[in-house]
């Protein structure tokens, strides 16, 4: 399931996040899909998220699943971007899970996200780190 | 639409069967509803799994189980909506009933989970959420739940203990349910002490895994009053089904569950009945947290006060509106693709009146509401004796 080839096809989203404008009603979908869920739209221009962004909502995983037991407690946000989109990731660089808030400002760093599943593939994407402003 | 009744109920307990396979446990459950009913022969078999695939390496269910009943040639079909698998079977049968292209079917619905080790199962249960873009970070179901309840927390003033009092409550109904997992009396401290799995839920906030399997045999109202002899006449008289985004990135307001709301709007619907009509209900206390946003989204409190009525007693045996008299997900437990159709056998057996010391007194009208995923989709029935 988390083949080469699935790790390859996703680079556009995990490694430049890219995501679609939708040309009818502005809205910003990410990853891309065929027809925008709000208006109905198929043309899309090409944009790329913004890197910062706030913790809506949070958890710090204790018991994980198949591919993530090295990297238990593993703390997990869904972040609003800038621009409103919003986006699951793991915050990385915590060392203390419980000054982890919602509301919290954070960025988007490039990162190794997994490496322990059976495909042997290394899959890189985003993870939020705590940011200043 | 023909008025479709419930003439036959079945189901193995619920636990860690190491002993029994998927296939069996499924035939002891039919063969019950079966003889419950005092039917041989039906029309279509509908099952419920959520993924024979990843827990035993087994698809192609419904023809294999209709094989393992001798029943080769009947039509059937498997359903999947996640953990609303079971739901789904009993709102399929029910539709091929009400229109016309089925008289009697056997609604099953089974999960083997305890052939796979944790973090496996964990593994199945995550697909559930959305693979590439939740899953692929190393969130789990129960990290989703934790994040909403942090949100219902946050909005309503929803607190630690209130969540705490769900499996408090439940627990002590399963202990009064012949056929729960678990008969364990447990109290607010043992869930505020128990491991942490995903701040803010612990061990005993969540539902356990757990292998079983359940069934009922549908038919027309009319035929039932034939089969049933002196015993109430249980008819499901709403059903609704709804879904929500799976991934909760794309999930406007994150402190209600969506699905339920309009899968029980669509159900009272149907059946022409408000929340204050009902007597009891399952709810799919996958987590503690998901109870009390399940009572808010069904009408029976108002968003935000799920968590004050379970502390209030509200949701007990003897409160306003009795929740998860079976002892629910939490303590009856979990074997997803069952848990649907389990849901109905105990609001069926409580219509009938014959739930034991779990029994709730004159009860005529009742519901189930089973969820997929972290609300990505939600099946509400609604049951009267007629």
């Amino acid at each position: 399931m988390f083949s080469p080839a699935r790790a390859w096809r996703e680079f556009p989203q995990r490694y430049r996040l890219e995501a679609a404008a939708c040309s009818g009603c502005d809205k910003i979908l990410y990853p891309p899909r065929r027809a925008c869920p709000a208006c109905g739209g198929r043309e899309f221009s090409e944009v790329v998220l913004p890197k910062n962004g706030t913790v809506v909502t949070y958890t710090v995983i204790r018991v994980p699943p198949a591919g993530f037991t090295e990297q238990t407690p593993l703390p997990i946000a869904l972040v609003e971007l800038e621009n409103g989109v919003r986006l699951m990731v793991q915050i990385a660089d915590v060392e203390d899970p419980e000054a982890l808030e919602i509301g919290m400002p954070v960025r988007l760093e490039f990162r190794r996200v997994s490496w322990d599943g059976e495909a042997g593939v290394i899959f890189y994407g985003h993870k939020a780190v705590r940011s200043t402003s | 639409m023909r008025d479709v009744a419930i003439v036959g109920i079945g189901m193995t307990s619920f636990g860690e069967l190491w002993q029994t396979s998927l296939r069996s446990m499924w035939a002891e459950a039919a063969l019950a509803a079966l003889d419950d009913a005092g039917v041989e022969s039906v029309d279509l078999i509908t099952v419920g799994c959520m993924s024979s695939g990843l827990f035993t390496g087994q698809e192609h269910l419904a023809a294999l189980l209709a094989d393992e009943l001798g029943m080769a040639g009947v039509p059937a079909a498997r359903v999947e909506s996640a953990c609303a698998s079971g739901g789904l079977a009993v709102r399929a049968g029910f539709a091929e009933v009400a229109a016309g292209l089925a008289d009697t079917v056997l609604v099953t619905g089974v999960e083997k989970m305890t052939d796979v080790d944790g973090a496996d199962a964990t593994y199945a249960l995550g697909t559930a959420a959305d693979s590439e873009w939740e899953g692929f970070h190393g969130v789990t179901f129960p990290g989703l739940y934790a994040m909403l309840a942090r949100i219902h927390m946050l909005q309503h003033g929803t607190t630690r203990e209130q969540l705490a009092q769900v499996a408090v409550k439940n627990h002590a109904n399963g202990l009064l349910n012949p056929r729960a997992q678990f008969h364990l009396k447990v109290g607010v401290d043992d869930v505020l002490r128990s491991t942490m799995v995903a701040d803010p839920l612990r061990l005993l906030d969540c539902s356990p895994v757990t292998d079983g399997a359940a069934a009922v045999v549908l038919t027309t109202v009319d035929r039932a009053r034939e089969l049933a002899g002196d015993r109430p006449v249980v008819a499901i008289t709403g059903s609704g089904m709804a879904t929500d985004t799976v991934t909760l990135a794309n999930r406007p307001a994150l402190g209600e569950l969506n699905a339920v709301k309009l899968a029980g709007e669509r159900a009272y619907a149907m059946a022409g009945k408000t929340p204050e009509d009902i007597h009891l209900v399952e709810v799919h206390d996958c987590f503690t947290i998901a109870e009390i946003m399940a009572t808010e989204a069904l009408g029976f409190f108002d968003p935000g006060f799920g968590g004050s009525a379970v502390e209030r007693g509200l949701t007990g045996l003897q409160g306003k509106i009795p929740v998860n008299t079976s002892g629910g997900l939490k303590s009856k437990g979990h074997p997803v693709g069952a848990t649907g159709v389990a849901q109905v056998v105990e609001v069926t057996e409580q219509l009938r009146g014959e739930s034991g010391q779990r029994q709730v007194e004159g009860a005529r009208v009742g519901m189930a509401q089973n969820m997929g995923g972290s609300g990505g989709s939600s099946v509400v029935h609604i049951l009267e004796v007629v």
